[in-house]
């Protein structure tokens, strides 16, 4: 609906990879060979400030197209942050500046005549806690295409995004109740849904299964690895096992105290293949974080 | 392996768990909040039956014709029509004029202004203003309605018109509703709005699907107490001109009507107590029921238009 020709988004992503960290886009396990690697989000040396503060320090890290980029650390290393800059959700925060590029398949996400909304519109979000419109199913999944000027079948458009959601079967009987009437899990997939609806190209969840027991968990997780044929999934998680059972690659960030102001400022250890950080990280913080022994 | 519950232990937890101590101050404290609200509603119930006992004569033998007859210098055929009549347009002009305004100038300090300076010296003087004394905005609406806007407010009533009265109503009740508005829209969770952002809304999208829609209650609420305080409102309509007798009002078009005298309902029950002898007693306390119940009318209204949004979605 929104995405332009693929070509030219081809075009740009191919020009940008020139300007990428090669060493850390290693070969998929599957052997999928690196020529076919696409970024969509290219993180260059970004940081970014409450007011004076930095709370997060010269990140510089591709995410890359189809696959599921996990984004972990200790609290206050700034993966939220990072997160809420991707869609430019951190806009509605007074006094937030970011610094650095921010490149969405080439095209600078801070260039003044980038429009948040068409930002937000390509780039969906699920958040930390399940937060439907109080208002029926129905208008929750609506919403968002009306609002984006769809005129298609709206009750088609409702059942494919609840359908891909895993969650048509539930609802199917009652689109006209409210979506606070369900499950904590259910109320989650249906923010997948209304994510999903307006045909973004990456989805960003924030700790989507923070607030769900382990059954909602998993099959938020089983969604995830659906999904991610057709969308970029870029996730923030406290939980290493979740990083390491959804993503393809995991950024570890951590959190460094100032020594004279005490402020803390996340940045950016270790980027890989989620298998290497795990079992193998380069670095000794990655692997003291993963083994349970700092954070 | 034999699960027993020792017997030498049960005894004393049982003891402990069942708690001997009487919770005295909390005790005292229920009683103490059961009769403060006793003592508010005790005040409330003699100032009613009081007045209901004076007004009975009234009410009783005359009935329905007090309410329909006008006003009368003559005790025994005097009536509060007109009063009624004024006090509801007056209510309306505040409903037309103050809950728009005032709803639109909240949207946009709460949503939209930023957190400078400048905003917040404003939204804390709004804040004073809404605790001004209503006769302070009788003297405003004498300099600026009455006489300044002379010419638009009511050229041939020296500018003692509704429209004067109206609008003196409505700037008085506009900073409650300001921040009862505020206080509806700040209730409103961040989850909501971040999910309508989320989803690619503008912020006009997001205060008008969602943002309203869930305060609407809060500022239904707001719009009662600004309508109950103008329908009752009395000082500043003395300073604005209210007419306190026998109304003159010949048949002419609406706005002629509107730019011409009025009354109200406070302002004839003013001017009824100060006259002497028991019918007009009666009659005065025969008008305080009716004003009670036309505000009690006026809330009874809102409060159904708002469990009717509340519930719409």
């Amino acid at each position: 609906m929104h995405v332009e020709g693929s070509s030219a988004v081809a075009a740009t992503s191919d020009e940008s990879k020139g300007m990428l960290r090669l060493d850390v886009l290693k070969d998929r396990p599957d052997g999928t060979p690196e020529g076919i690697l696409e970024t969509v989000f290219d993180i260059q040396d970004v940081s970014v400030y409450y007011g004076d503060f930095r709370a997060v320090r010269n990140v510089t890290l591709p995410i890359l197209r189809n696959q599921i980029t996990a984004l972990i650390g200790p609290s206050g290393c700034g993966k939220t942050t990072l997160l809420r800059c991707l869609n430019r959700m951190n806009d509605l925060i007074e006094g937030v500046r970011v610094e650095g590029k921010l490149l969405y398949h080439g095209v600078d996400l801070y260039d003044p005549q980038v429009d948040p909304v068409e930002v937000r519109r390509r780039i969906g979000m699920v958040f930390q806690k399940p937060n439907p419109f109080p208002k029926s199913i129905f208008d929750n999944i609506a919403f968002g295409p009306k609002i984006a000027g769809f005129r298609g079948n709206m009750a088609d458009l409702v059942e494919e995004s609840l359908t891909r959601a895993a969650l048509w079967d539930e609802v199917k009987d009652k689109l006209k109740e409210s979506g606070l009437a369900l499950s904590g899990g259910q109320q989650q997939r249906l923010c997948i849904a209304r994510a999903i609806a307006t045909r973004p190209d990456v989805i960003l969840m924030d700790e989507p299964c923070s607030s769900l027991d382990p059954i909602a968990t998993q099959r938020i997780e089983d969604l995830m690895h659906d999904l991610v044929s057709d969308y970029s999934i870029v996730i923030v998680t406290h939980n290493m096992q979740q990083a390491a059972r959804v993503s393809d690659r995991t950024a570890f960030l951590t959190v460094e105290v100032h020594e004279e102001t005490g402020h803390r400022t996340g940045t950016l250890v270790e980027y890989d293949l989620t298998e290497t950080i795990f079992t193998n990280p380069s670095h000794k913080r990655t692997e003291d974080y993963v083994t349970g022994r700092f954070g | 392996m034999a699960v027993v519950t020792s017997g030498d232990v049960r005894g004393p937890i049982e003891l402990g768990l069942r708690g001997q101590k009487r919770d005295v101050r909390g005790l005292m404290l229920r009683f103490g909040l059961l009769g403060t609200l006793l003592l508010a509603l005790a005040v409330l119930l003699t100032l009613l039956a009081t007045t209901l006992v004076e007004a009975w004569p009234v009410l009783s033998e005359r009935g329905l014709d007090f309410v329909m007859e006008n006003t009368s210098s003559l005790a025994s055929r005097t009536g509060v029509r007109q009063g009624l009549v004024g006090s509801l347009v007056l209510t309306g002009f505040v409903a037309v004029i103050a809950l728009p305004i005032g709803v639109a100038a909240a949207i946009y300090l709460q949503e939209y202004a930023r957190d400078t300076r400048l905003n917040r010296i404003l939204i804390s003087n709004i804040r004073n203003l809404a605790g001004v004394p209503s006769v302070v905005y009788g003297i405003l609406g004498l300099v600026v309605f009455v006489k300044a806007l002379r010419s638009v407010t009511g050229p041939d009533s020296y500018g003692r018109s509704y429209f004067s009265g109206g609008l003196t109503l409505a700037v008085l009740v506009m900073p409650i509703v300001i921040l009862i508005t505020m206080e509806a829209l700040r209730a409103v969770p961040k989850s909501i709005r971040e999910g309508a952002y989320g989803v690619g809304a503008t912020r006009w999208e997001v205060v008008r699907s969602h943002v309203l829609p869930y305060a609407a209650p809060g500022v239904f609420t707001g719009a009662i107490l600004a309508l109950a305080r103008a329908f009752g409102e009395t000082a500043p309509l003395l300073l604005v001109g209210a007419v306190t007798g026998y109304l003159n009002t010949p048949g002419r078009d609406l706005l002629e009507m509107l730019r011409g005298p009025y009354t109200a309902l406070p302002t004839q029950v003013y001017a009824w107590a100060k006259l002497p002898g028991e019918d007009w007693q009666a009659n005065t306390a025969a008008a305080i029921i009716v004003l009670l119940v036309g505000i009690l009318a006026v809330n009874f209204i809102a409060i159904l238009l708002r469990n009717r949004y509340a519930r719409k979605w």
